[in-house]
């Protein structure tokens, strides 16, 4: 297994690469918006998302894969059967 | 490296896959049933694609030495429509003894609606009544979460079911734990953008460890890549994994999860292969 310093090195040319098109995309919608018309509320809350999602990668401990995935997720309810009358 | 991969739409493949897939050292493969680029209109469509899964297909892999196998069913996409759904699980009978068919698949969940989880249970039925093992879709993107609890709910209230017979697809970061957890198999799949990347695949192997764990491309209508098995053996080398935890991942618990189907009449390299004619 490879060290932490040699993943981190393996790696960070491609996690630059990713974040730079996360930054693009962000730009290009600032600058539609700018030129065009603002985010309606469905687009506007698809932007908060990502939002909330950098923050999670900001976050100190480990997990952030899983957390990523729970926060873009629906919520289960336990009681889903007598819900649907299953 | 010799390998399997357990979920691949081969319908919805060129022939030229099929060669590509060979020289990568893909030996064997099951194929679920599942959507096949259009929502069908009666059951005699499903009775079509289920000659061209237990028939047509095995053919075409056998031609470039690849085992063929399969699984039987009406995907949770068509699922909406119950009444279809009925007459299609009253027909999967007349093939199940078919050579090539391993149990009911892939079954699951889509949008989580009321419908497909009544059809689930259905299909859960049939798999009992006929001894079937079962092969699970869990859903995409922002249902995956609450729709592979429900259908764990589901398997897990019906005391009929040997989790260990069971093998539940596409889970990710935030559903793969609680699979594991309750018993059953795990199926990883290769997906560019709805699902998990060879390098996200790796990093849960590394997390939950090779036991119960396989990995599959998909290789749908969607833009699915054939080869990306071969991208996570490539993937765990780059990153130092022994030879004996790949093959454990890619080949040896596909053979020991499927081994638990009668019909999986697996014939490994070593021993020779008689085309099918």
């Amino acid at each position: 297994m490879h060290t932490a310093s040699q993943i981190l090195e393996n790696e960070f040319l491609e996690v630059r690469a990713k974040l730079l098109e996360v930054a693009a995309t962000l730009d290009r919608v600032d600058r539609s918006v700018a030129e065009s018309s603002p985010l309606d509320a469905a687009a506007q809350g698809s932007r908060n998302q990502i939002d909330t999602a950098i923050g999670i990668l900001l976050e100190e401990d480990s997990g952030r894969a899983e957390r990523l995935q729970r926060f873009f997720s629906r919520d289960y309810e336990k009681d889903w059967r007598s819900e649907m009358e299953i | 490296m010799d390998y399997i991969d357990p979920h691949i739409h081969m319908v919805s493949r060129t022939t030229d896959d099929y060669a590509t897939l060979a020289r990568m050292g893909c030996v064997a493969m099951s194929e679920p049933a599942f959507w096949a680029g259009f929502d069908r209109g009666s059951a005699d469509g499903f009775r079509d694609y289920f000659r061209q899964l237990t028939e047509v297909e095995p053919k075409r892999a056998a031609q470039f030495g690849i085992q063929h196998f399969t699984w039987l069913c009406i995907n949770a996409k068509e699922a909406e429509n119950v009444s279809l759904s009925r007459d299609v699980i009253a027909m999967i009978p007349e093939f199940i003894h078919c050579e090539n068919v391993l149990g009911i698949g892939e079954i699951g969940l889509n949008k989580n609606t009321k419908n497909e989880a009544t059809v689930f249970l259905e299909h859960l039925d049939l798999a009992m009544k006929f001894e079937q093992q079962i092969l699970i879709h869990t859903p995409h993107l922002e249902d995956k979460y609450q729709g592979t609890r429900m259908i764990l709910d589901m398997l897990c209230d019906d005391s009929r079911i040997d989790r260990t017979r069971v093998l539940v697809d596409h889970v990710e970061e935030h559903t793969i734990d609680e699979v594991l957890n309750r018993g059953f198999w795990a199926g990883m799949t290769l997906y560019p953008i709805t699902k998990c990347t060879p390098a996200r695949a790796v990093d849960m192997i590394e997390r939950v460890g090779g036991e119960r764990l396989l990995a599959n491309s998909a290789g749908d209508w969607g833009p699915s890549k054939p080869t990306a098995v071969p991208d996570l053996i490539f993937e765990m080398r780059r990153r130092g994994h022994s030879e004996s935890l790949i093959r454990k991942v890619v080949y040896e618990n596909p053979i020991e999860f499927f081994s638990q189907s009668q019909n999986f009449s697996f014939k490994p390299r070593d021993a020779g292969f008689e085309s099918a004619t």
